[in-house]
């Protein structure tokens, strides 16, 4: 790979920032965000909880409220976008419809004055990054969407920005390519260094690139952390259920174990040790992933009774819905070929590891 | 010191140390200062003239002018900078103005201030290139500095285009039509004196009611009114149904209906009256044809309401076409569908489902026909006879034996009270919805068609009021062609000839016929006016899609407003305005562009906002974050992405600066006559042969302009779906 283009990747922090539009509109709330210098970082959420107002304030399309930005430990809050070392990949890709793809990539060089056999030069390299050599003349609306996205992120990535932010640039592609085009930003972020803040509404996507991800919710971050922090230990109902689903179960802890911080929890006839997470003894919520959640034959030992109410053959797994005394619950397995059928009885259990107390508040 | 402020610095110290302070007797355009220069005190830029010992109030502008140079060796964002700017522009541009209101051609304007200096009998003239340039670089200043406070992001190039237009808006809008509401407020000596204004205003000749009890006729205000309620409802109706058969009605003919909406935009306005003349005046063809019939002795029975009437309707029809065919197809047909599987007729879907959605364009639709025919002047003109209105009475009362120009204000003032309304109104009504077109969301589905009990009356009508149209273009073209009408049908080439002659000399070509002087006038003014008016129009549309910024309501109010200011109140108000310094236009070229310009202004105002609300926001923004300013994006992305909407705007504004007549009649001069009043010159002298001739010749020319464009257009790729945009007319 050509290194001509290097990567200047800087820090981004929050400090307290807020956006209010209009005087009524709270769009981000006292958000604090750290992302270090190279890193990805993917901003996740249900749609309207400020995940792109977020991305736009370090972009400096929008101005924050009340609060600070710093890029690269320098205060840029009152910065314009213009004179931010930040680029963008649009979620509608924003291809120039004017400009060939070459003249889209060397837009942004030629606006900065760099000298014409440089921008010849990386205007080369950064296509061939996104492998399209030889595409330079054409018009965007001669290529793919695929294509056009990757146009994007080579306009983006020619200026060596310190931060590269993307909002939602899979989301106007079909599911195939989604999976294709995502290994690619993922790659290129780790072989060239750069600080990406990526945002997305889909988990799955969010759990697959990023480093750390920042969940957010009513204009606030819910968690933030590993994907498998998030996934593994989920911080309230919300984050527990937004990533990668979960059943939610209301339990009771017999006791704790001073010495190593388990609990002793009971369901019904089900009894768990689980990391107590803050709790006490008393009332606690449970979360369970589908997939953690065994369907077995009735009436064997340490297991629930319950009923099918669902079964689902969706090809690589099966998807039940089990009716219990403690409510419905949703429940996947890989074995696809022993098959309980809707209306039978049924005995649930859970996995050893997977069950997970939600934190007291 | 920043570039910005070194540029508008040079700007400004030409102005003061090389132009020529004062304005030129022969025009901008001459060059004969050169002569003379620079110690002529005509002549000389301000610099020379204090030099001189002359006009010493003008020595304290250097001072201002001065001031920024204090931002040298200072640090980008040091907020003295600001304060600095600040004080220069907006100093510099109180004072200028203030001694140009304050000293005129008589010395001190006022006899206080006479009173208290004396000024050795010196005198000044209106501003001339010198003091333009010096006011834009005060202007720029002041706008700098208030970016430098970080007002719009800092953005120097936003905060200067807004207050470049807040600035030329009101020194050619508001300042002319506050002007005039002032001189309304005085005797014809000069002395305010409120119970004059409202003797003026209440007079009989304008509220009277006399038609109602006796038999004598109402005052011009009802006159007015009545026929501009009876045009928009009339109008509107016709339109709705032209609109109707044209998209609903399952004719595949029925797309021929739809050049009809190129014709308003092409015909000057009383072109139209003359036809009617032609065809129903005492001895026109219909007229004579009846009384042939008949033994009935031709009666003058047009000229009046009825012509009038007449007249504004073939003239504004299409204009109501124009509006509703678009809101027409804007009915999504997922509606009427839902009505239909509602089991729903035709007949309950479009009474109950299609026609309430289509209120707000109807209301639209009137006003507009309201507006137009409270303006419209050309017709009332020909066709008025005894029946007076209020844009003629103005212009009588300016022009004729009276001379009243109070009078004038006065009425025009009525006359603004009555489109100020109407527009209010619309806006109300409206709200924003005005502005956004429903496209993009495709959601399918095949509009309803009428029910029979609506198709068949509007397949009669439209084919009665289209071959009614036809004939009356017809007339037009055959009148230029007839040696006397009504007395004399030999078919001849007279009146082209006396007007387009043109004969090969020795020195070239020799534009002999009568209508040449006018014709190029005309050409270069209106083609002068177009580029600006869509230049000034797009910027104002940027500004109001694109940026944010406090006040912008009120902005927006005032860029539209010219559009509820009648022709003829612009030209009494630009006659009252700029007759003295330090703003002296009268007799010029230049105040015929200026009021193209704000005339025509909230027609590219509108054409842009319609094409730029089509242009994805991300993409202005994908090029800020690639480190393009503002004013770089405007040029290399948004621009281009508009030239569709910028051509568009050219040729509207073209070709509508080429058909005024209103403003115009009030603005030309000797040198600077118009096609338009060249026209009613003619017409006024009974020489309809000729007028009839050149009337023609100008509708091919536009006619010729406006396909050009749309090929141009048709073909221009931009990789992009263009709609129409909506434009009123
Ligand atoms: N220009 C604006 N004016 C007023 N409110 C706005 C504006 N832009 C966004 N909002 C509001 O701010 C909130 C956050 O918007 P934002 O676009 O950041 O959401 P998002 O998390 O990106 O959602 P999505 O996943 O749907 O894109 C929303 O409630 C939205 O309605
Ligand atoms: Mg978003």
């Amino acid at each position: 790979m050509n290194t001509s283009i290097k990567s200047k990747a800087a820090s981004v922090r929050f400090d307290s920032v807020s956006k209010i539009y209009g005087g009524d509109v709270t769009a981000v709330d006292n958000v604090s965000i750290q992302v270090e210098a190279g890193e990805l970082v993917t901003l996740l959420g249900p749609s309207g909880c400020g995940k792109t107002t977020t991305l736009r304030m370090i972009a400096g399309l929008e101005m924050a409220s009340s609060g600070q930005i710093f890029i690269d430990n320098t205060d840029v809050t009152i910065l314009p976008a213009t004179e931010r070392d930040v680029s963008m990949v649009f979620q509608s890709y924003a291809l120039f419809p004017h400009m060939s793809v070459a003249e889209n990539v060397a837009y942004g060089l030629k606006v900065s004055k760099v000298n014409k056999k440089d921008i010849k030069e990386k205007t080369e390299t950064g296509l061939a990054l996104v492998g399209l050599e030889g595409y330079g003349t054409r018009l965007p609306s001669e290529l793919s969407g695929g294509q056009q996205q990757r146009v994007a992120v080579a306009r983006a990535l020619v200026l060596e920005p310190q931060v590269l932010l993307f909002d939602e640039p899979l989301s106007n592609l079909d599911a195939k390519l989604r999976r294709q085009v995502r290994d690619e930003i993922r790659e290129l972020q780790t072989t060239l260094g750069l600080t990406v803040v990526y945002v997305t509404h889909d988990q799955e996507e969010a759990l697959a690139v990023s480093d750390r991800i920042i969940v957010m919710r009513n204009a606030a971050i819910a968690q933030s952390g590993t994907p498998r922090e998030l996934y593994e230990a989920p911080a309230d109902e919300f984050v527990a259920d937004f990533i990668g689903e979960a059943n939610l179960m209301d339990v009771t802890i017999t006791d704790i174990d001073v010495s190593n911080g388990f609990a002793n929890v009971r369901l019904g006839t089900l009894s768990l040790t689980l990391d107590a997470r803050g709790n006490n003894a008393g009332a606690a919520k449970l979360a369970v992933r589908p997939n953690r959640i065994q369907l077995v034959a009735p009436d064997t030992p340490n297991s629930l009774k319950a009923g099918v109410s669902k079964c689902t053959y969706v090809g690589n797994h099966m998807e039940y819905v089990v009716e219990t005394e403690f409510g419905d619950w949703f429940a996947t397995t890989d074995n696809v070929d022993t098959v309980f059928e809707a209306g039978k009885s049924v005995g649930v259990q859970f996995n050893e590891r997977g069950p997970v107390l939600i934190p007291h508040p | 010191m920043n570039r910005t402020i070194a540029l508008w610095f040079v700007v400004g110290l030409a102005g003061f140390t090389l132009f020529p302070w004062y304005v030129l007797e022969d025009g901008f355009f001459s060059f004969e200062w050169l002569d003379g220069y620079p110690y002529d005190s005509d002549y000389a830029p301000a610099l020379f003239l204090i030099a001189q010992s002359e006009k010493l109030w003008l020595a304290p502008l250097a001072l201002f002018l001065a001031l920024p140079l204090l931002s040298i060796g200072r640090v980008k964002n040091d907020p003295a900078i600001s304060k600095i700017l600040i004080i220069a522009g907006a100093g510099g541009l109180i004072y200028l103005l203030a001694q140009g209101f304050a000293i005129g051609i008589r010395g001190f304007n006022s006899e206080l201030l006479a009173a208290l200096i004396d000024l050795d009998g010196q005198r000044q003239f209106g501003f001339g290139y010198g003091a333009m340039l010096l006011s834009a670089a005060f202007l720029f200043f002041l706008t700098t500095g208030v970016a430098a406070r970080g007002v719009v992001n800092g953005d120097v190039f936003v905060v200067g285009a807004i207050g470049f237009v807040i600035a030329i808006v009101s020194m050619f809008i508001l300042f002319p039509v506050l002007n005039m509401l002032s001189s309304a407020l005085q005797t014809n000596d000069g002395v305010y004196s409120i119970r004059v204004f409202i003797e003026k205003f209440f007079d009989d000749k304008i509220w009277g009611l006399g038609c109602l009890s006796e038999n004598r006729s109402c005052g011009v205000a009802w006159n007015s009114l009545s026929l501009a309620v009876l045009v928009g409802a009339l109008t509107t109706l016709l339109g709705l149904v032209f609109a109707l058969v044209a998209t609903r009605s399952g004719l595949r003919q029925a797309h021929l209906l739809r050049p009809l909406t190129v014709l308003p935009i092409i015909t000057p306005p009383f072109v139209i009256g003359l036809a009617i003349i032609l065809l129903f005046g005492l001895s026109g063809a219909v007229t004579q044809f009846v009384a042939d019939l008949f033994g009935l002795q031709p009666t003058r029975w047009v000229y009046g309401m009825p012509g009038i009437l007449i007249a504004q309707m073939l003239s504004f029809t299409p204009i109501a076409f124009l509006v509703l065919i678009g809101v027409v197809e804007g009915v999504s047909p997922s509606m009427e569908e839902a009505s239909q599987t509602l089991r729903a007729s035709r007949w309950q879907t479009f009474i109950n489902v299609s026609l309430p959605l289509m209120r707000p364009g109807l209301a639209n639709a009137f006003l507009l026909g309201f507006i137009e025919s409270m303006a419209d002047f050309g017709n009332p003109l020909v066709l008025g006879g005894n029946f007076d209105v209020l844009s003629t009475e103005i212009f009588f009362a300016i022009v004729g034996a009276q001379n009243d120009q109070g009078k004038a204000a006065v009425l025009a003032i009525v006359l603004l009270i009555f489109t100020l309304s109407a527009f209010y109104a619309q806006r109300r009504w409206l709200g924003k919805k005005s502005y956004t077109t429903q496209t993009g969301k495709g959601d399918g589905g095949m509009p309803a068609e009428l029910p029979k009990r609506v198709l068949f009356p509007s397949y009669c009508l439209v084919a009665i009021w289209g071959s009614f149209t036809l004939v009356v273009y017809g007339m037009i073209v055959y009148g230029g062609f007839v040696e006397v009408w009504g007395l004399n049908h030999t078919i001849t080439l007279k009146h082209y000839i006396t007007a387009f002659d043109v004969a090969m000399t020795d020195n070239g070509i020799h534009w002999r016929g009568s209508a040449w002087d006018s014709f190029w006038t005309t050409l270069r003014i209106a083609g002068t006016a177009a580029p600006l008016t869509a230049a000034i129009g797009l910027v104002t549309a940027y500004l109001l899609v694109r940026q944010n910024f406090a006040g912008k309501n009120a902005f927006e109010f005032g860029t539209m407003l010219s559009f509820a200011i009648p022709g003829t109140v612009i030209g009494v108000a630009y006659i009252l305005a700029f007759n003295v310094p330090p703003l002296e236009l009268t007799g010029t070229g230049v105040i015929l562009i200026l009021s193209f310009i704000f005339r025509n202004m909230p027609v590219g105002v509108r054409a842009g906002i319609a094409s730029m609300s089509q242009l994805d926001k991300s993409l202005d923004e994908a090029s800020l974050t690639l480190g393009a300013n503002t004013w770089r994006t405007f040029k290399s992305v948004i621009l281009p992405l508009m030239r569709p909407a910028i051509l568009a705007a050219l040729v509207f504004s073209f070709v509508r600066a080429m058909t005024a007549i209103s403003a115009v009649i009030f603005l030309v001069s000797a040198e600077h006559n118009m096609a338009t009043s060249y026209i009613i010159g003619r017409v006024e002298n009974n020489d309809y042969g000729i007028a009839i001739a050149y009337s023609t010749a100008l509708i091919v020319v536009m006619l010729t302009v406006v396909t050009l464009t749309q090929l141009l257009v048709g073909k221009a790729k931009t990789g992009r779906k263009t709609s129409p945009t909506d434009m009123p007319s």
